[in-house]
């Protein structure tokens, strides 16, 4: 099915909670909101015509200009082989986009549906602070519940991704600003 | 400081002592098995045979820091990392030595600017004796690091406290851990 496809499919199914689309690009997309998105993975993993068994990555991004923070998910369809040594066969891909606003950014997890969406959104978390609900490894930090941190350590201030992030002036006593007094990323 | 160390005024037995000590301490310099980033491959290079660090008596990795003399400080030192690596170095019997091998561990490298999470010089960690400069270090590079720790631990005394003046500094400067 190409994108296009997808899409209508998903308006016939889902009707308003499908907002906007992109397909001129290399990276077709198409947005849905987060209060649907849960029910939406599970129609695109299960039903015959998307059959989507395969999240390839999420993608978290900082629109700051807009005040959104946004999830990304590559869904692939995938087909085993016929034969031992054959490659796995693409059946078609699309990409789906989550936005929410950046002073409350939450977005029911998904970790159910795929498996490999609990590291990644883990890792969304840690670096861009998107909070994911119901995530199967989540934690109660200082501002509610939310995922484990995967790569900095759990006591760690801040999404050291987002475009606003302030670097640390110390760490545990150790000092971590340059000499130059450098506290924040030059974009 | 050893339980030798420190304890004797220097004079000809001493010194006599001190030649026999310190050469066998120069030509068994056993590094620990210890990498944490790209710089650890070149660390891996000496250790086989086309380098062979062993001729000069340093291929001894040893896979435990109580066995070990050297800590070779081979890659990127994390805010996370930086107090795994003073545990270690705490673990460590004197006379001990800490290598800060490559731009990163001298001082944040190619992360001094934007790197967030990474310390800008593991000597804000541990005391450092030999800085051995490169992204990575050719493995030639390394292995004239021990040649000069090697002078270093030749002029050692016993008579004489490694940290000598340095080492409330060094206490100062470092941080603890639990
Ligand atoms: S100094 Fe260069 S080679 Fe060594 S750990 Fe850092 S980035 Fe990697």
């Amino acid at each position: 099915m190409a994108p296009e496809e997808i899409t209508e499919l998903l308006k016939k199914e889902f009707g308003e909670f499908i907002v906007g689309s992109k397909f001129d690009t290399a990276h077709p997309r198409v947005g849905v909101r987060a209060d649907a998105w849960p029910e939406v993975a599970r129609f695109l993993r299960d039903d015959s015509r998307t059959g989507f068994n395969m999240l390839r990555c999420v993608t978290a991004l900082d629109l700051l200009e807009d005040d959104t923070l946004c999830a990304e998910y590559d869904l692939h369809a995938i087909r085993a082989p016929k034969s031992g040594a054959a490659p796995y066969e693409l059946i078609h891909g699309i990409c789906i986009e989550v936005s929410v606003p950046r002073n409350n950014p939450r977005i029911p997890s998904v970790a159910d549906v795929w498996r490999a969406a609990d590291w990644h959104e883990r890792e969304a978390y840690d670096l861009m602070g998107i909070i994911f609900e119901n995530h199967p490894d989540s934690m109660i930090g200082p501002n509610g519940k939310h995922p484990r941190r995967i790569l900095c350590p759990d006591d760690w201030v801040g999404h050291p991704l987002r475009k606003d992030y302030l670097f640390p002036m110390e760490y545990h006593g150790i000092p971590a600003v340059t000499e130059m007094g450098q506290t924040r990323p030059v974009h | 400081m050893s339980w030798i160390e420190n304890r004797f005024e220097e004079g000809l037995i001493i010194t006599s002592l001190d030649w026999a000590i310190n050469w066998g301490r120069r030509y068994s310099i056993w590094p620990m098995t210890f990498g944490l980033a790209c710089c650890a491959i070149e660390m891996m290079a000496i250790g086989a045979s086309r380098f062979d660090v062993d001729r000069f008596g340093a291929g001894a990795f040893r896979a435990s820091p109580r066995q070990a003399d050297l800590m070779i400080v081979a890659g990127t030192v994390t805010y996370k990392m930086a107090s795994r690596v003073k545990r270690l170095y705490n673990q460590m019997p004197e006379p001990k030595y800490v290598m800060a091998m490559g731009a990163c561990t001298i001082g944040g490298g190619p992360y001094f600017k934007n790197g967030y999470h990474v310390v800008k010089g593991v000597d804000l960690v541990v005391p450092v004796d030999i800085y051995v400069p490169g992204c990575p270090p050719r493995p030639e590079t390394l292995i004239e690091g021990i040649l000069r720790l090697q002078d270093m631990i030749k002029n050692q005394s016993l008579a004489r406290d490694r940290w000598q003046g340095a080492k409330e500094k060094v206490l100062a400067s470092t941080p603890t851990y639990a």
